[in-house]
C-alpha cells in the first residue's frame, strides 16, 4: 500500500502527465531532494523555488493568471503565515474582477502536530485557511483520499488548499490507488529514491487511473447510532479508534471524516446528527475561534429541537505553540484519552 | 490627430501670431525647427503628437475623477496624474493582446496613463470610480483605478503595495515557457519598495540560468503618503538594488516621455532579445498628493509633464497653442458626457454579492450547502 507521501507523488505524476501542471515547486521540491517528505519525487515539472513563501505565492498566482496550472508547496504550513494577504487575494481574485480572473491553483503545505515538530513544525492551519472565501480546502486523511483529492484540486477552476498531516505521511491506508500494485515493496522499488547510488535514477510510474474524491463529500468512516464525530486529516484515525473501543462497550459512535473544510458536506453531518441527536467536533486546531465552533454553531441553529445534548468542540489548548516535550506536545492536542472521554461525556448527557 | 491641423511652423510666439499657410510648408518648415531647437530623440511628429494626445486625456479623465469624488458622486479617489509622461509611452509600447504571447501588465493604482494608452475609454474608468454594475474592471466592487481588462493582459489592481512583483514573476515564467518573447511589466511606488514582495520579484526574476522576461519599474514620486523618500531610504537610487542582483538597471526621468519611451523601447527590446530582466527606476511628480486622502489638490511647485511636453511640442512648431487647446476641450467634453453616461447606468445589486465567489457561483453561501 502507498504511504500518503507516494500517493500525493502519483497524484501529481498523474497530474503533470495528464492534467496540463506545468509547475511543481517550492521550497526544496525539485531534485534531488524531491521534498522534505519525499512527495515530489522523481517528477518531472519539479524544480526549486528561493526560500521565499511570498515569492512561491505571488509566482503561482502569475502562473496561474498566466494560463498555466501549478501546484506550489509551502514546506510547512508554519510558514505560510506570511503569506495570508497573498492567500486573502488569491482567493478574492474572481470576486474582485467580478468574475473575470479565475486563479486556478494548488498551495499543498503539511500541517499539524504528532511529529514532535515542536512550536514551529506542528501548527496547524485549518480555522485560517477556513477565513479565506474564495479557497476550497482539503485535508485528506488516508493515501487514497490523498490521490483522489489532489486529482480533485487540480481540476478545480478555483483556487485550491491542500492540507496534508505531517503526521499522516508515512501513513499506509487499505485500499489502493487505481493502478497502484498491490505489493508495497514492487511500489517502493518503481518510485522511491534509493537513498544511496542515485545518481541517475528515475523513476517508473505504476499505470495510473484517474480518482476522483470531490471536494465537498465527506465519508462515514465509523457507522454508529448513539453520537455523530465530525473530524478531518490525522484525527480521523484516532476517532476511529475510540469509536472501535467503545463499540465493544455497547456506544455506538459515527464518525465522520470531512475531507473538505471548505465547502464542506453539510448534508451529510445533518443526516448524521438527525439520526444521533448527538455530535461531537474534534480537530487538533487551537480552539478559540476554530472551525470547529462554525459546525457547532450551525448544529445548533439548525438541529437545536433534534439535539440530545449540546453539541461540543474538542480541539487543540489555545497556546502559542506546541511544545517539543511529549508531556507539553500531548497535552495541548486532543489526545485518544481526551476524546474518548469527550464521546462519553456526550453521550450520558441527558436532556 | 492629423499634422494638418496641428503643425504651424516656429516658436511659441512665432505660432501664435502665423497665419495659415498650407499644410506642406508648415510640415516642412516645423521639422527644420524642431531638427533645430529639440530633435525630441528622432520620434516621429506623429509619434509625439500621439503621445501628447493620450497624455492630455489621461490627465482629463483623472482630473474628471477628481470632480466626480469631490461632487460627492464617488468614496474614494486614487490616480496618477504625473504619471502621464512615463504611464502613456508604457501603454504605447508594450504588445497588447491577451494570452502568454503578448505582454502582461502588473500595474499599481496609478496608471490610467497606460490604461488610456492601451486604449481604454474614459467612460470605463468613470464606471469604475463610481461603482456602476456596468463597470467593467471590478463591477462597482473595488476602488478608483483598480483596473483590470483581461482582453489586454492588464492583471487586476491589488490594494495591498507591491503584491503585484512577484506575480509579475509569473506571468514571465509562463511568456518564457510559451516562446513568443512576450514580457511582463510590473509598476509600483518608491515606498513600496520596502516590502518583502519588491525583493522577491529582483530574487525571482534574477536567477542563474532561470531569468525571467519581465520589466520591473518603479514610479518614485519621492513619497509614501507622507514619508518623504529620504525618510525611508539609505540607497542612492532604487535601480542600485536591482543591480546588485545582476539586473540591468537604469534610472529615468520619468517626467520626459520621449526620454521615456526611448528607455523603454531600449529596454524591452533587451528583455525580448535576452529573456533577462530589465529594471526602470522612473522620477515622476506626484501631482495631485496621495489621493482623495490627502486632499487631491494640485501641487503648484511641481513639474507638470504634460503641460512641459506640450509646451515644448509648441515652441518646436509641432504643435499650436490652439490645436493643443482643441485637445483638451474635445477630452473635457468626452469626459463630462460619459459621466453623465455613469451617472445613468445601474449600480450593483444587493443580492450580486454572492456572485463570483467561487467559479460558476457554485459553494459561495454556506447556508445553501
Ligand atoms: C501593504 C500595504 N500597506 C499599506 C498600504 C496603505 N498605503 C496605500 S498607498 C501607500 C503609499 C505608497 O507609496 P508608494 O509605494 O511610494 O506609491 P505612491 O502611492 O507614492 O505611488 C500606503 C502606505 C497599502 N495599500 N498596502
Amino acid at each position: 500500500m502507498a504511504s500518503v507521501a507516494q500517493a500525493i507523488r502519483m497524484a501529481l505524476h498523474y497530474g503533470e502527465t495528464n492534467l496540463g501542471v506545468k509547475d511543481i515547486f517550492g521550497q526544496d521540491v525539485g531534485a534531488p531532494l524531491g521534498g522534505v517528505f519525499t512527495a515530489t519525487q522523481g517528477l518531472k515539472t519539479a524544480w526549486n523555488s528561493p526560500l521565499d513563501e511570498r515569492g512561491i505565492i505571488g509566482m503561482a498566482m502569475g502562473i496561474a493568471m498566466g494560463g498555466d496550472k501549478c501546484v506550489a508547496e509551502i514546506q510547512f504550513a508554519d510558514y505560510i503565515f506570511n503569506t495570508i494577504d497573498l492567500l486573502k487575494i488569491a482567493g478574492n481574485t474572481l470576486w474582485c474582477t467580478n468574475g473575470q480572473v479565475q486563479l486556478p491553483m494548488v498551495v499543498m503545505t503539511p500541517v499539524g502536530a504528532g511529529i514532535f515538530g515542536s512550536v514551529y513544525h506542528s501548527h496547524s492551519f485549518d480555522a485560517w485557511a477556513s477565513r479565506l472565501p474564495g479557497w476550497k480546502i482539503v485535508m485528506p486523511s488516508n493515501p487514497l483520499d490523498a490521490y483522489g483529492l489532489m486529482l480533485a484540486a487540480i481540476k478545480d477552476p478555483n483556487p485550491v488548499l491542500y492540507l496534508k498531516s505531517k503526521a499522516l505521511m508515512r501513513h499506509k491506508g487499505d485500499e489502493l490507488i487505481p493502478g497502484e500494485p498491490s505489493d508495497e515493496k514492487e511500489l517502493k522499488a518503481m518510485i522511491d529514491k534509493p537513498v544511496q547510488n542515485a545518481e541517475g535514477w528515475k523513476p517508473r510510474w505504476p499505470d495510473l487511473e484517474e480518482y476522483i474524491v470531490p471536494i465537498g463529500k465527506g465519508k462515514i468512516t465509523h457507522a454508529g447510532e448513539h453520537i455523530t464525530v465530525v473530524t478531518y486529516s490525522r484525527m480521523v484515525h484516532l476517532c476511529d479508534e475510540v469509536a472501535h473501543k467503545l463499540a465493544g462497550e455497547g456506544i455506538s459512535v459515527e464518525v465522520i471524516d470531512l475531507r473538505s473544510i471548505y465547502p464542506y458536506d453539510w448534508q451529510m453531518i445533518k443526516s448524521s446528527i438527525e439520526k444521533t441527536g448527538r455530535v461531537l467536533f474534534v480537530n487538533e486546531d487551537t480552539e478559540v475561534t476554530n472551525f470547529g465552533e462554525h459546525l457547532a454553531y450551525r448544529a445548533t441553529q439548525e438541529l437545536f429541537y433534534q439535539l440530545m445534548a449540546r453539541p461540543r468542540v474538542l480541539a487543540g489548548k489555545n497556546l502559542p505553540g506546541i511544545g517539543l516535550h511529549p508531556n507539553l506536545e500531548k497535552n495541548s492536542v486532543p489526545q485518544l484519552h481526551d476524546i474518548e472521554t469527550a464521546i462519553r461525556e456526550v453521550v450520558a448527557e441527558v436532556p | 490627430m492629423s499634422k494638418k491641423t496641428t503643425v504651424k511652423a516656429g516658436s511659441k510666439s512665432a505660432a501664435k501670431k502665423s497665419v495659415k499657410t498650407s499644410a506642406k510648408t508648415a510640415v516642412k518648415a516645423s521639422k527644420k525647427a524642431s531638427a533645430k531647437a529639440d530633435n525630441f530623440g528622432g520620434l516621429s511628429e506623429d509619434l509625439l503628437l500621439r503621445i501628447h494626445d493620450l497624455m492630455v486625456k489621461s490627465r482629463v479623465l483623472e482630473e474628471r475623477l477628481i470632480k466626480i469624488y469631490k461632487a460627492g458622486e464617488a468614496y474614494f479617489w486614487i490616480g496618477g496624474p504625473g504619471e502621464e509622461a512615463f504611464g502613456v509611452p508604457l501603454g504605447l509600447l508594450a504588445r497588447k493582446g491577451q494570452g502568454p504571447a503578448y505582454d502582461w501588465f502588473h500595474l499599481h493604482y496609478r496608471c490610467t496613463p497606460t490604461m488610456v494608452a492601451l486604449g481604454m475609454n474614459m467612460v470605463d474608468s468613470i464606471r469604475l470610480i463610481m461603482n456602476r454594475a456596468t463597470d467593467p474592471s471590478t463591477g462597482g466592487r473595488n476602488f478608483a483605478n483598480h483596473y483590470c481588462f483581461p482582453q489586454w493582459n492588464v492583471a487586476p489592481v491589488t490594494s495591498p503595495i507591491e503584491v503585484q512583483y512577484p506575480l509579475a514573476c509569473g506571468t514571465a515564467h509562463v511568456q518564457k515557457r510559451f516562446g513568443k518573447k512576450a514580457l511582463s511589466i510590473v509598476t509600483g511606488g518608491d515606498a513600496g519598495t520596502a516590502e518583502g514582495d519588491f525583493a522577491s520579484a529582483l530574487i525571482l526574476a534574477s536567477r542563474k540560468g532561470q531569468e525571467l522576461p519581465v520589466l520591473i519599474t518603479v514610479q518614485n514620486n519621492k513619497f509614501g503618503i507622507s514619508t518623504p523618500f529620504e525618510g525611508q531610504h539609505g540607497e542612492t537610487h532604487i535601480a542600485d538594488r536591482a543591480k546588485a542582483f545582476n539586473i540591468r538597471a537604469r534610472v529615468i526621468n520619468g517626467n520626459d516621455p520621449v526620454e521615456t519611451y526611448l528607455a523603454m523601447q531600449e529596454e524591452m527590446e533587451y528583455i525580448r532579445k535576452t529573456g533577462k530582466p530589465s529594471f526602470i527606476e522612473a522620477h515622476v511628480s506626484r501631482l495631485y498628493g496621495h489621493s482623495s486622502a490627502d486632499g487631491a489638490n494640485k501641487k503648484a511647485h511641481l513639474l507638470d509633464p504634460v503641460f512641459t511636453f506640450e509646451n515644448r511640442l509648441i515652441d518646436a512648431g509641432i504643435l499650436t497653442e490652439k490645436a493643443a487647446k482643441k485637445i483638451w476641450e474635445i477630452y473635457e467634453a468626452e469626459g463630462v458626457a460619459a459621466q453623465e453616461q455613469a451617472r445613468t447606468e445601474p449600480v450593483p445589486t444587493p443580492e450580486s454579492v454572492w456572485e463570483h465567489v467561487y467559479v460558476d457561483s457554485e459553494n459561495a453561501d454556506w447556508r445553501k450547502f
